[in-house]
């Protein structure tokens, strides 16, 4: 073996030389092309910026700033605002949380702490699945099966019970159509909840159990360790995962379109139809004809994105924040 | 009532609100998946899969939809998922300590959740304004940048998963960087890259919004990708809305036939990545 | 220390003469440290470390955890530059070549001082892709060549006929032992002139260690080997000559019989009667 090994060493040596170089080009390629490709992902958000200013310029540059608070949505006269759309995106997502947020506490608390062990897994990942379904899916049971039963059952319940009591008494005002915020913010909440609950679920599972054992030991009933020391422990991060939600919520098109009713009003009743900004794009921008009308459109998704992309920007913060506090 | 029992009846209280709310929440989802198998399953036949998308009043299928479908998705992620791929390569491996790095996995992220009707919007303003019509390719494009995303994000995570022990050893043989790379790494990795895959073609082939204003929608035959082309979606969308009761049975049956497509995407990535991790 | 009786040519000098300076006890250095230094960020490791690797020959590294022993090792193939914030100063030199110089094309010097590891890391492939792998990237052989080649590394690494039957499985499906074996095979299969072991027996049973530690007897034949070892009756059976190193510091270098029979430093005694670490 020896003898074969020291040829080897003087034949291997030159072949070894020459391949080594072949690869340094390739090597090098490859650098490239997987940094430019990064770079590109950059690249991507700031052309999604750029052409959204560039594409909703003409209609900023006529209405200016009034185009936030105007409510004017006429086409034949060409007079935009963006406000009813803004209310609307905001008010479904804002309703949307209060529904999904303490149910999607609710979940992650059951999973981690009540639920049965068997059952843990089925349900988490049960879970996770319908956080993938389609949201068109969302929109079209919406309106096939849920608002015909909202309009026969808890509008005109909610309508007639608050009837005598001061500003519910316009919070639910008639008559009911079935559609509108209130029903859009339920889907929209459906719609959130397995995101809210199955980070949640991750979250709490961050805490180390020695934690809760500790609580435990002095005395503390379930609830109170979950208020007192989980709660605490996980508190941006639970933050977070609302903020991810509420990211969704707001740039959320296909489950509210099917059900808000587009219309470009600020009602006092969340009984009443409304529209989003993404209910309003998708509903408008193939039909919209005349240049200010398109810009307009793009103007709003320009105000979604800004929106959104802050909503999103801080929740990632806040998600990273938990994750260090695990590592450590 | 002593304090110990108020303080037990508080925490029973609480508790079982958590339960009421995953009964509540369960029963909510189950509710709608049990709506979509009703109304999907009646509405669903031979014609569906073999006739073209009808006029209004009139029966017909979802064949244009469903295969105008399949080649966006399939050209969507032949575009977007090596993207994804060589970027989320950078992140882990050459250029994992770098600030580069850190910028690109905030923006990615954030990308991950941006509206979806936004991106349709960018894709509209840079091809379909500068093209002059709607085309498959625009659409294409635009699932292209939802894929980007999410094939980012795993392949960073599951190269990150990859022993460091692993790559040493690669290095130690002398091989260079992008041979221990492309041959190690991605092997070890393979499970949870095409996981990746899988969650990314699940992601975009339900998504309507992108759709609606680049590959528009067509009530024909078309295959030709620089026309517009109709999609499951958004058929689906433009049919439910409409007062016709064949249509919003067709609509049913394509909300089924996505959903199932979604459901046996996600489990069969879930599965190969719980083999992954058990290994 | 220096007995530059042979040229450092090593493996490249006539066979006969290279073997009769072998018997006759002549060393030459293969590899030579000198003054090195090693900082992970501002923590420096390695003082000033100088210790030479003879021509075929094993040298044991021994000494407490932490005490820099890897860290030596990793800097011999400049494996340390895979991470931001280590860097090494000073001179190690392979065949008179600075191996720290940022000029040298890493690649090639890892082809010549190859590594194995503490935990066994067969690639995810089959037994054979395994050891052809690396073969294939540095040299075109046919399909009996790399046959031939692939059987002659399994063969050295003393696990052919463990593995000639089932080449087609894959790497993972091996013991642990094996799985080192199959490294060791790996290395050798790209034909270095030093070898580097860092703890390659820690993950093992005492049968597979022996086997290595066999192997590694064999090896010396053809290769210079380094061997980082937290057994010091490892060093014992396998070195010739034995570094103790302690704090980062080299501590004592020897003969391994005089090592441990004949410490002259208090704290290598301390150390081998087993008084701390």
């Amino acid at each position: 073996m020896t003898e074969a090994v020291l040829s080897d060493h003087v034949k291997a040596g030159g072949a070894r030389a020459r391949a080594l170089k072949g690869f340094k080009l390739g090597d090098v390629a490859f650098h490239v092309v997987t940094k430019s490709s990064a770079i590109a992902v950059l690249l991507l958000l700031g052309g999604v910026i750029v052409s959204l200013i560039h594409g909703s310029a003409p209609a900023l540059g006529q209405f200016g700033f009034a185009f936030l608070t105007s409510q004017a949505w006429n086409p034949v006269t060409e007079q935009f605002g963006a406000a009813p759309a803004i209310y609307g995106t905001l008010v479904t997502s804002f309703l949307a949380l209060l529904i999904a947020a303490p149910m999607g506490f609710g979940i992650a608390v059951f999973l981690t702490e009540l639920c049965p062990h068997v059952l843990r897994r089925p349900i988490g990942v049960a879970i996770e699945l319908l956080a993938g379904i389609p949201s068109i899916i969302y929109g079209i049971w919406g309106m096939f099966i849920l608002a015909p039963v909202l309009q026969a059952t808890l509008q005109p319940w909610l309508i007639a019970g608050f009837a005598d009591v001061p500003v519910l008494n316009d919070l639910f005002a008639g008559p009911p159509y079935g559609i509108g915020i209130a029903t859009a913010s339920i889907i929209l909440a459906i719609m959130i909840l397995p995101l809210i609950a199955s980070i949640s679920r991750d979250v709490f599972e961050t805490v180390p159990p020695v934690l809760k054992e500790a609580a435990y030991g002095i005395g503390c009933t379930k609830w109170e360790v979950m208020r007192s020391i989980v709660a605490p422990y996980t508190g941006v991060g639970l933050v977070g995962g609302v903020m991810l939600a509420l990211g969704r919520a707001l740039g959320e098109t296909m489950a509210v379109t099917f059900v808000i009713g587009n219309a470009h009003k600020i009602h006092a009743s969340i009984l009443g139809p409304g529209t989003t900004i993404s209910a309003t794009i998708a509903n408008e921008f193939t039909e919209a004809d005349g240049a200010m009308y398109t810009s307009s459109l793009i103007a709003l998704g320009l105000v979604l994105f800004i929106i959104t992309f802050f909503v999103l920007a801080a929740s990632r913060l806040l998600l990273a924040r938990i994750k260090r506090q695990e590592g450590r | 009532m002593s304090l110990a029992t108020a303080r037990k009846l508080r925490s029973s209280l609480a508790m079982a609100a958590c339960v009421a709310s995953a009964a509540l929440g369960i029963a909510a989802l189950t509710i709608i998946l049990g709506a979509l198998l009703w109304n999907g399953f009646s509405s669903l036949n031979l014609a569906v899969f073999t006739q073209m998308t009808p006029p209004p009043g009139a029966a017909g299928g979802l064949l244009n939809a469903i295969v105008g479908s399949l080649i966006m998705t399939v050209l969507g992620v032949a575009i977007g998922a090596p993207l994804g791929l060589f970027a989320g390569t950078y992140m882990a491996e050459y250029g994992r300590y770098s600030r580069v790095t850190a910028v690109v996995r905030f923006i990615n992220d954030i990308l991950l959740s941006a509206p979806s009707i936004v991106i349709g919007l960018f894709v509209y303003e840079i091809t379909v304004l500068q093209m002059g019509h709607f085309s498959a390719y625009a659409g294409a494009l635009a699932l292209s940048l939802l894929v980007v995303p999410v094939v980012v994000r795993t392949t960073e995570d599951m190269l990150n998963l990859v022993p460091g022990s692993l790559r040493e050893a690669a290095t130690a043989l002398g091989l260079p960087r992008s041979l221990i790379i492309r041959h190690v790494a991605y092997k070890a990795a393979r499970a949870g890259l095409i996981t990746g895959l899988l969650l990314a073609v699940a992601r975009v082939s339900g998504e309507t919004a992108p759709l609606l204003f680049t590959a528009l929608n067509n009530q024909f035959w078309s295959t030709n990708l620089n026309a517009p082309m109709s999609s499951l979606p958004v058929v689906i969308f433009q049919f439910a809305m409409s007062p016709y009761k064949d249509w919003q049975n067709l609509a049913w049956a394509g909300a089924l036939l996505i959903t199932a497509a979604v459901l046996a995407l996600s489990i069969t990535a879930r599965i190969l990545g719980a083999q992954k991790t058990s290994k | 220390m220096n007995e530059n009786s042979v040229p450092s040519d090593g493996p490249l000098v006539a066979d006969a003469g290279a073997y009769a300076a072998l018997a006759s006890g002549a060393k030459s250095e293969k590899m030579s440290i000198r003054k090195l230094d090693f900082f992970y960020g501002d923590n420096r490791a390695l003082k000033s470390v100088n210790v030479p690797l003879y021509d075929r020959r094993v040298t044991a590294f021994i000494g407490p955890s932490g005490c820099g022993k890897s860290t030596l090792l990793r800097v011999l193939n400049r494996m340390y530059d895979l991470y931001p914030g280590q860097r090494a100063e000073g001179e190690v030199l392979l065949d008179g070549e600075n191996v720290l110089d940022p000029r040298l094309d890493l690649n090639a010097l890892r082809a010549r001082v190859g590594m194995v590891f503490q935990k066994p890391t067969p690639f995810p492939m089959t037994i054979y892709e395994n050891i052809a792998f690396g073969v294939r990237l540095y040299e075109k052989l046919s399909k009996t060549e790399m046959d031939e080649r692939v059987e002659r590394a399994l063969r050295g690494a003393a696990i052919w006929d463990e593995v000639k039957d089932k080449l087609n499985a894959s790497g993972l499906s091996l013991s642990g032992g094996q799985q080192q074996r199959l490294c060791i095979a790996r290395t050798v299969a790209i034909q270095p002139e030093v070898i580097l072991f860092d703890e390659p027996c820690s993950a093992l049973d005492p049968i597979s260690t022996a086997k290595i530690e066999e192997l590694i007897d064999e090896l010396r034949l053809d290769y210079t080997i380094a061997i980082v070892t937290h057994n010091m009756q490892q060093a014992v059976r396998v070195s010739q000559h034995t570094a103790f190193m302690y704090l980062g510091e080299m501590v004592e270098f020897g003969e391994t019989d005089q090592i441990f029979t004949a410490p002259k430093e208090p704290r290598t005694q301390d150390y081998i009667t087993g008084r701390f670490g």
